[in-house]
């Protein structure tokens, strides 16, 4: 008669339990988005990271190779006009975990950023910068990957 | 814990400070096989990383294991003046972390 009780009981002490482990144990830096992290596609991490989708904007610059000689290594520049800007995700679509970073800006750094990322093939890089006010900005750019990186 | 993983390289120039950080670290994301016994390579790659200037928070990031090894990462910061100090922090998905100082040139 009492089993679902402790059986819930139960639960929620164990879900209670792992989440005060989480915050004392562990204290983050920043918030680590496991669900965007592990999503499988462009499309999944662009919907946990940011719950919509984001306007193209030519006012974001991403400056990649056109081919990639190594796909472990591939260089990533971006800059942007946009103000206000809160964060810039770099996302590679056709990895098989798509989201690679999220850059989180303040008033006292510049909307701008140097990186190496892998690349499992040839796929659009796509570079998505969020604002203050929550709106999403978003540009890609296709790379050749001569050799993929995420086997290497 | 880590340690003397992450060089950095910090110049000033009109107020705007360019870093450059490269850190020593395997970065496995955990979906790579060993080419030799063809078993999956555990998960090993920097999860959070930040830059503070003057005890504040300039810049952070959080990275998945499709950011290279080694990583190198360059960013700027803003109203900051030769001599002073950045500190960049990381920390990984095992829970290892380190840190290093540098002064602004």
């Amino acid at each position: 008669m009492n089993t679902p009780r402790r059986k819930f009981l139960k639960n929620v002490l164990a879900t209670g339990g792992a989440l005060v482990f989480g915050t004392t144990v562990l204290p983050s830096m920043a918030d680590w988005p496991e669900v965007a992290f592990q999503a499988k596609t462009a499309d999944e991490a662009m919907m946990a990271l940011f719950g919509k989708d984001a306007t193209d904007s030519s006012k974001i610059d991403l400056i990649v190779p056109e081919t990639a000689e190594n796909g472990a290594v591939v260089p990533v520049e971006v800059s942007t006009s946009l103000e206000q800007v809160e964060s810039i995700a770099i996302i590679v679509e056709k990895n098989p975990v798509p989201l690679v970073s999220q850059f989180n800006f303040t008033e006292n750094s510049v909307p701008w950023l140097k990186t190496r990322i892998k690349m499992a093939q040839q796929s659009d890089i796509i570079v998505v910068v969020k604002t203050q006010d929550g709106a999403l900005y978003t540009t890609r750019k296709s790379v050749i990957v001569a050799k993929g990186g995420c086997a290497g | 814990m880590a340690s003397g993983t992450i060089r950095i390289k910090a110049k000033e120039d009109n107020g705007i400070t360019e870093v450059k950080v490269l850190i020593t670290h395997p970065m496995e994301s955990g979906i790579r096989k060993d080419l030799e016994t063809g078993a999956l390579v555990p998960a090993h790659f920097i999860k959070e990383i930040e830059c503070i200037h003057k005890d504040k928070m300039v810049i952070s990031a959080i990275w998945s294991g499709a950011v290279s090894k080694n990583p190198y990462w360059s960013f700027k910061v803003k109203g900051t003046a030769k001599g002073e100090k950045l500190k960049v922090t990381w920390k990984d998905n095992k829970g290892e972390t380190d840190s290093a100082e540098a002064k602004i040139k």
